[in-house]
């Protein structure tokens, strides 16, 4: 029976794409094909403002994480001003940051990847969705979720002006010092989110681990890859979002390499290929193989799962046994299953919301001295972040009034392209096999192997994100395309 | 309507960041109530309908759909005009929507410098440099189309009917809350109103101190040079605010964390275009009549096209110049 699959749009994700799958003559699968439609030219429109601005323009590259590109750009800013804010300014920063990462990984496990394992991948696709979630743990658990939200959007604002497109972090420090007040409504707001980061964890180990179906898709061969791990670490190689340096591991767990900003584009180049508008980053040394798992292919992957991977663990205690936890329980490092991504994101939940209390338990905080003018030539500077979905990297070129004049972008998702492509080949392959009719629980499969990443495809490209429709057009092998089975 | 009293809303992302939906998320137990007082029938982000099911829909099924995000390709177009066809009421939400947004500043490119500096140009490509994204590309097991980018960034009303303009970037959450209210009372204003925004600009109602009558401006500033008194007017500061040709109705979140306004909630009541708007204004507080002296001081207004459009270039008199 010949078939043409559409899912389309792709849901609950961030970001515009489309899959091609494409048949061999048993019907089997041929290849799959990621492809990301859509430019915006960050890079190019950028070119002619005041580095200043940064901050406030390329996050919107992304609604989703715009703190992540707020740093980066702050702290690119402070690199090409060549200047270095006070230590109050950095902790300001670190706390706002960390207050976003609480808010942003709880929005994709309650709100985006996790209704497919809290409500189930074969409910009604009517529940499948945060009010679906609400309806199964109940409208009490419900209000903690938004209330998590609530209290981190708040933080953010506290110190920022507001959570989305917030305006604080700026050239040599931040805008604004806050007051003794302010710290204690962080502080009671940042130990309530510690509260719930452990629920959500309990929650994880009563519907997740607690559910052999579950573990089993988790721990399968069809949503697993060995790839390169990246992400960036404190100077004890513990998980750092805000700073560090980027420490890159094999697949068998050995340190690759450790590497700072500026020496980023000795350690990453891109590759392009004409049918899609996004780039593939991998590994200068080991160099692009194509689409490959192993250690000779320069694929990696920068994600919770990645970070976790690559450090030797959190700066936090509860975080840490988690940690401790999270690989006794999967085997062992490096954990290769994409699926653990989204147990890892939690277990950086509770980091970020430890951290935000340690932040806003240091009474130097509320010291005025936040910002220091810069007084050096500006000229070119890198910076590096961790932005929840992978490492992020901004490097501008200015003249010497501050304009700039380049910008490169390596951003969160776009770290994550060619392994993601892998990972829809590889389920699709699980799934679309010779002879077999193709079920729409399996379809929700390639949906699932996508989520985990929590693929943000306007951050990636700096593209219209759209409505992240991923259409599978699904071909025959005269590469005709065939008919359409609909998951209703 | 009787069986079924519950109005349906949509929810689209277009060219955007997505942040216009993550204020949704700011919404939060309130969220649930809207969910029990309508009916959420399309949401890509955070729900799992797909575009057949818009398809399938009645011509003006949806009661009411927030479109969010600029044209910047043919699919967007295409959708647009789909929940166009769908819905009774059509809501432009949020900058990029309303006037183009920050993705508007590509405008002052062509598409294909945007290329060039992403796929010719950029320091960490390698061997494949020059390599371009084709509209048909023949891989082993068949072909790959890629859509066309259009040459410029659109609004939603430059290619359909829109019935209100919402504004904000994003928009704040507590204006979306009353929008919401509004339409669930079916209290909305006439067609083509400006809502979830106040009818005065964002000097009207900022509550810094403002400069003596008659003050000047000798040079300007940028952010990061000085040091930013929380309490003063920025431009009596120097440093260039789009608070007196921007509408209120933010609650100005930028100005209390002691940044200057750069203009997302569009142009005032009765401004036409905000950065014309805003360059006269500004150019009334300098302090000189030598045009020499003028000269240098302008000079310090680093990016004026970048700073006065940051948000409505794609809406401006600018903009219509250089593509019509």
């Amino acid at each position: 029976m010949k078939k043409k699959i559409s899912i389309d749009p792709i849901t609950r994700l961030e970001g515009h794409a489309r899959v091609d799958l494409f048949l061999n003559e048993d019907g089997a699968l041929a290849n799959a094909y990621l492809i990301i439609p859509e430019l915006r030219g960050f890079e190019k429109f950028c070119e002619g403002r005041p580095v200043e601005e940064m901050p406030r323009i390329t996050q919107r590259i992304c609604g989703v994480c715009p703190i992540a590109h707020h740093m980066a750009a702050a702290k690119a800013g402070d690199a090409v001003y060549h200047v270095d804010p006070p230590p109050t300014a950095k902790k300001l920063r670190e706390l706002m940051y960390s207050a976003f990462f609480v808010a942003d990984h709880a929005t994709h496990f309650y709100i985006l990847g996790g209704p497919d394992f809290v409500v189930g991948p074969d409910a009604p696709k009517s529940e499948r969705n945060i009010l679906g979630v609400i309806r199964k743990v109940g409208k009490e658990f419900g209000a903690k979720v938004m209330q998590l939200l609530k209290d981190n959007h708040e933080i953010t604002a506290m110190i920022g002006g507001r959570y989305i497109h917030s305006v604080s972090a700026i050239v040599g420090g931040v805008s604004k010092p806050i007051t003794e007040e302010d710290r204690l409504a962080i502080l009671e707001r940042a130990q309530r989110s510690v509260d719930f980061a452990k629920e959500s964890l309990v929650l994880f180990d009563d519907i997740v681990l607690g559910n052999p179906a579950y573990v089993e898709m988790i721990t399968s061969d069809a949503f697993a890859h060995q790839t390169y791990y990246m992400g960036l670490v404190d100077e004890n190689n513990l998980v750092n979002f805000y700073d560090g340096k980027v420490r890159v591991v094999s697949p068998n767990g050995k340190e690759l390499i450790k590497y700072g900003p500026e020496e980023y584009l000795d350690v990453i180049a891109e590759h392009v290929e004409p049918w899609t508008y996004l780039k593939f980053p991998y590994l200068k040394e080991i160099g692009w193989k194509g689409f490959m798992d192993g250690e000779n292919s320069g694929v990696y992957r920068a994600s919770p799962l990645s970070r976790l991977n690559a450090a030797d663990g959190m700066a936090t205690p509860e975080a840490q046994r988690m940690y401790e936890k999270f690989f006794d329980t999967l085997g062992g490092k490096p954990v290769h299953s994409t699926l653990a991504t989204h147990w890892a994101r939690l277990i950086e939940l509770l980091y970020a919301a430890e951290r935000s209390v340690e932040l806003a338990s240091d009474a130097t905080i509320t010291d005025p001295n936040v910002h220091t003018i810069p007084t050096e030539t500006p000229t070119e500077g890198v910076a590096i972040v961790e932005a929840p979905r992978g490492t992020l990297t901004h490097h501008y070129k200015t003249d010497e009034r501050g304009l700039v004049q380049a910008v490169n972008l390596i951003v969160g998702t776009t770290n994550n392209y060619a392994a993601i492509d892998m990972s829809i080949v590889k389920a699709a392959k699980d799934l679309i096999k010779a002879g077999q009719n193709i079920t729409d629980a399996a379809l929700n499969k390639i949906e699932m192997a996508f989520r985990a990443y929590d693929p943000c495809m306007g951050c990636a490209t700096h593209a219209q994100p759209g409505e992240t429709p991923l259409k599978i057009k699904l071909f025959d092998h005269n590469h005709t395309l065939i008919d359409e089975v609909h998951r209703d | 309507m009787a069986d079924n009293p519950k109005p349906k809303l949509a929810f689209y992302w277009a060219g955007s960041c997505g942040g216009c939906e993550i204020t949704l998320t700011e919404l939060g137990m309130r969220l649930v109530d809207v969910s029990e007082q309508a009916e959420i029938v399309f949401w890509p982000a955070a729900m799992d309908f797909k575009y057949d099911d818009v398809r399938a829909m009645p011509d003006q099924d949806i009661d009411l759909c927030f479109f969010n995000g600029a044209i910047r390709n043919s699919e967007n177009e295409e959708i647009a005009h789909l929940l166009r066809q769908k819905s009774k009421t059509m809501v432009a939400f949020g900058s990029c929507s309303h006037l183009g947004g920050i993705p508007g500043l590509a405008n002052m490119f062509d598409i294909e410098s945007l290329c060039a500096r992403v796929f010719d140009t950029t320091p960490s490509l390698d061997d494949s440099r020059g390599t371009r994204p084709q509209a048909i590309t023949k891989v082993p097991e068949g072909t790959i189309e890629l859509p066309e980018l259009f040459e410029s960034v659109k609004h939603l009303a430059e290619i359909t009917d829109v019935d209100y303009f919402m504004p904000g970037c994003p928009p704040v959450v507590d204006q979306v809350w009353k929008v919401f209210q509004a339409a669930l009372n079916g209290s909305l204003p006439p067609k083509g109103a400006v809502i979830g925004a106040d009818q005065k600009s964002v000097c009207d109602v900022c509550d810094r101190e403002k400069g003596a009558p008659g003050f000047r401006i000798s040079a300007f500033k940028r952010p990061h040079e000085v040091e930013l008194d929380p309490e003063t007017c920025f431009l009596t500061q120097g440093v260039i605010c789009c608070g007196p040709a921007t509408r209120a109705g933010c609650g100005t979140p930028c100005l209390n964390g002691n940044m200057p306004c750069r203009g997302c909630y569009g142009p005032a009541e009765g401004v036409v275009d905000q950065g014309a708007k805003l360059a006269s204004a500004i150019g009334a507080l300098i302090d000189t009549d030598d045009p020499e002296k003028l000269q240098a001081i302008l000079d310090t207004i680093v990016d004026p096209a970048g700073t006065f459009y940051r948000f409505g270039l794609a809406h401006s008199i600018m903009s219509k110049m250089k593509y019509e």
